[in-house]
């Protein structure tokens, strides 16, 4: 990447908008130009600045009210229920009648509904795990990338867990595993398949481990490890809660992390 | 009975979105009062619109439409000469509040030093890179969604961040100094 393409992506880097790979070129050659260095910094800097609190001023409160004076009535809760029952009889009368009351179409309706989302889901099964392996890939490779492994760096659960606390609906798991060769390092939140996840940050000698945890059950109770990138991933179900592991340690290693964290039930 | 419906989704959805809109729109008209006027038009357009709207992200299509408002306003309220260097101001010569028309952002705002040199900066700035600028620093949106609000292509969207950026870094570089 020459220095005028790099300039030209400066913008993309710093909103996280470039791709994986552009992002790591771009890198490549900001580390030997100056110039790029100081355009990032000056530019990083104004985006910091914008962002200060004091910029954005909320709506008047008289201006929410003419808006919403000016709307048509606006309906009571009940009115609302009622019409919305009501439209739903009264929008295509004709095709309905010959079902009968409003509670049959109703169900008829909900039952297509429920069916094609059933359909659905069965039909994405097997892409949506592909996509979020690899989001949790990019997502593994970007908090080695840009010094952001862990929000709360401790080598002490007590100290991780709650710091989790009121960050999360859900209170994640979290194991001491130094005993076993894992030392707990940190933990943060992440953003994963479009809701806030915990991370527990583990380190194999010089290997980061990322252990991502949700609510959810998405997987069977046995884990399924799998190769992408050079990384290793590993994807189970416990408790109700949705688990992967993703390391650049050999796939023995991280079978025997995952081993070991299901053998210690969390406190 | 359908326009009861019609307006509970509007609630639900369009509603919520009232401050980035008035965010935007304070951003692009730079006065308090104009801004509420272009939000007041943006939302009834958008609520004749309504009914068009097929459920992609209501806050980039209720945007869209305060940016359309706002240049609708601005082109009969400054008739010909609304090229963008009426948006051009000498920020030197802009001391915040002193003797200013548009009262509005700068009385609101004495919060910090740091704030009021940053507003004034952003305030000067040429109109097509405050939009962009406005749209991904204050309401953090992405460049996908900044193109199809402004309706330029993700390219131009990155080279007009680059550019609002970089005259921001000059406005605010030295003036830090003296400090």
């Amino acid at each position: 990447m020459d220095h005028e393409q790099a300039s030209a992506l400066l913008p993309g880097y710093i909103d996280q908008e470039l791709g994986l790979s552009e992002a790591l070129e771009f890198e490549r050659h900001l580390a030997g130009c100056p110039l790029c260095q100081e355009a990032f910094a000056q530019h990083r800097d104004v985006s910091a600045q914008l962002r200060q609190p004091g910029l954005r001023v909320d709506a008047p409160k008289e201006l929410a009210m003419r808006i919403e004076a000016a709307l048509p009535r606006a309906p009571s809760p009940w009115e609302k229920l009622a019409g919305w029952f009501g439209a739903r009889g009264g929008r295509a009368p004709s095709a309905w009648a010959p079902f009968g009351a409003v509670g049959a179409m109703g169900a008829m309706a909900l039952s297509v509904v429920a069916l094609s989302v059933s359909l659905g889901l069965y039909l994405a099964v097997p892409s949506s795990e592909a996509r979020l392996t690899q989001e949790l890939v990019d997502t593994h490779i970007r908090s080695l990338q840009v010094n952001h492994l862990s929000d709360v760096i401790s080598t002490d659960r007590h100290t991780v867990k709650p710091w989790f606390n009121g960050k999360l609906d859900f209170a994640p798991p979290v194991v001491d595993l130094a005993q076993e060769g894992y030392p707990l390092v940190g933990g943060r939140l992440d953003y994963v398949d479009g809701r806030t996840v915990a991370v527990m940050v583990y380190r194999y000698k010089l290997h980061p481990i990322n252990l991502y945890v949700w609510p959810g059950s998405d997987a069977g109770a046995q884990p399924r490890i799998r190769e992408q990138q050079g990384y290793h991933v590993a994807h189970w179900n416990a408790q109700g809660m949705n688990y992967w592991a993703i390391t650049d340690a050999g796939n023995s290693e991280l079978r025997n992390f995952v081993a070991q964290l299901r053998a210690h039930p969390a406190s | 009975m359908a326009d009861r419906l019609l307006v509970q989704r509007f609630e639900t959805l369009v509603l919520p979105h009232m401050n980035s809109a008035f965010n935007v729109a304070r951003w692009l008209t730079r006065n308090d009062q104009d801004a509420q006027d272009v939000v007041q038009e943006a939302y009834l357009r958008a609520f004749r619109f309504f009914e068009g709207f097929r459920g992609e992200d209501a806050r980039t299509w209720l945007l869209a439409i305060v940016r359309n408002t706002f240049y609708t306003w601005h082109q009969q309220n400054h008739g010909h000469a609304a090229e963008t260097t009426t948006f051009e101001e000498d920020v030197h010569g802009h001391e915040a509040g002193a003797g200013d028309r548009d009262d509005g952002p700068e009385a609101m705002l004495v919060r910090s030093e740091s704030v009021k040199r940053v507003h004034t900066a952003l305030r000067s700035l040429r109109l097509e890179y405050r939009e962009v600028v406005v749209l991904r620093e204050l309401e953090d949106m992405s460049y996908k969604e900044i193109a199809t609000i402004v309706g330029i292509p993700i390219g131009t969207v990155m080279s007009r961040i680059a550019r609002g950026r970089q005259q921001l870094a000059e406005l605010l570089g030295p003036a830090k100094q003296e400090h």
